[in-house]
C-alpha cells in the first residue's frame, strides 16, 4: 500500500538552513546537508530544499549544495528556488536531485513544466504553489509568487489544474496564512486541490502538533504527503514518533 | 567495473552516489566496448521511453544492450525499455522481456504518477536475498509493466492494481522502484547486485 510521505522541508539561505514565519524574518536552522543525514535516519520519506533567495536575487541555484547532498542520503529529495529554464532543470538533475519543484516560473513562464516533462517526464516536475485567501476568486485563494511578496490575481484551483493539464506530477501547495503559524494544515484549499486534481498534493504550511498530519491526511482532505519545517528542525515532533502516531491511528506511513 | 549506461537520461549522479556509498566505483559510459567487457551492467533512467529509445538508436546502444552477458539492472524508465512496446510515446523498446508498457489507468488508479514509498512483495531471486517481503521501495513513475509470469519477481500494487515491480529473465534484471532512493532496502537490493555471479 502507498504510504503517506512525511517532508521535512528546508529553506536554504547563502547555503544555510533557515527558517521564517510567514515567509518573513528568517533564523538560522543549521548546516543544510547535516540537516539532510539527520532526517534520512529519522526516517524522513523525502526532503525539499527550497533556495528562498534564488528567484528575488535572480541567482543560479546551488549546484555544489545539491550534489553534497545526493552523495549523502538515500532518499529522494526535491530542490526548488530560481529554476527559470529547461537548462535549469536539467543541471539539477544532474547535480543529483530527483525532483525541481517551479514555482514563479509556473505562472510567467508556464512554457517550461510543459517543456521540462517531455524531456525529463512528469515524475520529476513539482510545481509549487503559494496562496493566500481571497474572496474574489473563485476557490476562495489567490496564487502568489516571488517568495510570496507579488500576487497574481490568479485563481488557486484555475493555475492547479492549469499546471496539472502542463504536465507537473506534483502539486506542493503551501497556504501562507499557515505557514510558520503551527496552527495546523489549511484543510480547506488543501482538500479542494486535492479532490480536483488527479496529481499527489503535498501540504504545507502550518504543522504544529501531530494531530495535524492525521488531519490532512484523513480520507476527506487525503493529502499525499506532508511537509514541514520548524516542527522538525527545532525537535518539536520527531519523525519517529509521528509516524509510530500516524500508524496507530490506521493511516499508511514507512516505519 | 560496472558500466553505467550514458544516454542523457538523468539522474545518473545519484546512481553512482549510491553505488559509492557500497564502495564501488562505476563508470559512466556510451563506449560499445566499456559496456560488453563489464563486469555488470546498470542502465538507470528517468524521462520519457520515446525520446530515451531514440537516444539510444542514435549512440548505437539498442543491440550492444541486448547482448550484455554479465548481469545488467535496469532501473525504473530503464527496466520499462527492457519490454518490447510502451505506450509513452508509441514505441518500440529493446524486447528483453516480451511486454507492454503501459499507462496506469485513471478510472482505477486515480492518483497519476505513482509516487512514494510502496511496498513489494513475492520477492523472489539473487537482488532481493535478505530483504523482507513487503519492504518499502521509493517509486515514481506513470506507466507500468503488467505481470509477467514467471518473469515477475516483485509485485506492487497500486490501489489495489498488482503490477510488475521487478523482472527477471537470465542475466537481465530490472527494478521499477529506485533502489538508490530506498533507504536500507534499496542499498541490500545494489549490494545483491554488485555481488551477483553470472
Amino acid at each position: 500500500m502507498l504510504a503517506k510521505r512525511i517532508i521535512p522541508c528546508l529553506d536554504i539561505k547563502n547555503g544555510r538552513t533557515v527558517k521564517g514565519i510567514n515567509f518573513l524574518d528568517l533564523r538560522d536552522a543549521g548546516d543544510p546537508v547535516e540537516n539532510a543525514v539527520r532526517y534520512c535516519d529519522e526516517g524522513a520519506d523525502e526532503l525539499v530544499f527550497l533556495d528562498i533567495t534564488a528567484t528575488i536575487e535572480r541567482r543560479e541555484p546551488i549546484g555544489e549544495l545539491v550534489k553534497k547532498i545526493a552523495r549523502n542520503i538515500n532518499i529522494p529529495f526535491t530542490v526548488g528556488g530560481g529554476i527559470k529554464s529547461v537548462d535549469d532543470v536539467k543541471n539539477i538533475l544532474l547535480c543529483g536531485a530527483d525532483k525541481v519543484s517551479i514555482n514563479s516560473q509556473a505562472v510567467r513562464n508556464s512554457e517550461i513544466i510543459k517543456l521540462s516533462a517531455q524531456r525529463f517526464g512528469s515524475q520529476c516536475m513539482v510545481v509549487a504553489i503559494d496562496v493566500r485567501k481571497n474572496a474574489d476568486m473563485p476557490s476562495g485563494y489567490e496564487v502568489y509568487i516571488d517568495g510570496g511578496r507579488t500576487a497574481t490575481g490568479l485563481d488557486a484551483l484555475v493555475h492547479a489544474r492549469c499546471v496539472e493539464s502542463l504536465g507537473a506530477g506534483e502539486i506542493l501547495l503551501t497556504s501562507m496564512e499557515t505557514d510558520g503559524t503551527k496552527g495546523g494544515f489549511d484543510i480547506e484549499i488543501t482538500s479542494l486541490v486535492s479532490r480536483s486534481l488527479s496529481i499527489p498534493v503535498i501540504a504545507s504550511g502550518g504543522a504544529g502538533k501531530m494531530e495535524d498530519f492525521l488531519t490532512v491526511f484523513s480520507p476527506s482532505c487525503d493529502a499525499a504527503a506532508a511537509l514541514a519545517a520548524s516542527v522538525f528542525h527545532y525537535h518539536e515532533i520527531d519523525i519517529p514518533d509521528l509516524k509510530n502516531y500516524l500508524q496507530e491511528h490506521g493511516i499508511p506511513v514507512r516505519v | 567495473m560496472t558500466a553505467v549506461v550514458d544516454y542523457n537520461a538523468g539522474n545518473v549522479f545519484s546512481v553512482l552516489c549510491a553505488l559509492e556509498r557500497l564502495g564501488e566505483k562505476a563508470e559512466v559510459t556510451s563506449d560499445r566496448e566499456r559496456i560488453l567487457s563489464a563486469d555488470r551492467v546498470i542502465f538507470p533512467g528517468v524521462g520519457y521511453a520515446m525520446s530515451a529509445m531514440e537516444e539510444l538508436e542514435k549512440r548505437g546502444l539498442a543491440d550492444v544492450l541486448t547482448s550484455v552477458k554479465r548481469p545488467f539492472l535496469g532501473i525504473c524508465l530503464g527496466m520499462q525499455l527492457m519490454c518490447s512496446f510502451s505506450e509513452e510515446g508509441n514505441t518500440g523498446m529493446l524486447s528483453i522481456v516480451d511486454a507492454d508498457v503501459r499507462r496506469f489507468d485513471p478510472s482505477i488508479c486515480p492518483k497519476i504518477p505513482h509516487i512514494g514509498w510502496n511496498t513489494a512483495y513475492d520477492l523472489k531471486g539473487p537482488l532481493f536475498e535478505g530483504i523482507k517481503d513487503g519492504s518499502y521501495f521509493f517509486f515514481d513513475h506513470s506507466y507500468y509493466v503488467p505481470l509477467l509470469g514467471s518473469a515477475t519477481s516483485a509485485v506492487t500494487s497500486y490501489y489495489g492494481f498488482g503490477y510488475t515491480s521487478a523482472l527477471e529473465r537470465d542475466n537481465f534484471f530490472g527494478v521499477q522502484f529506485h533502489p538508490e532512493k530506498s533507504g536500507k532496502a534499496g542499498s541490500i537490493l545494489l549490494e545483491n547486485f554488485l555481488n551477483m555471479e553470472i
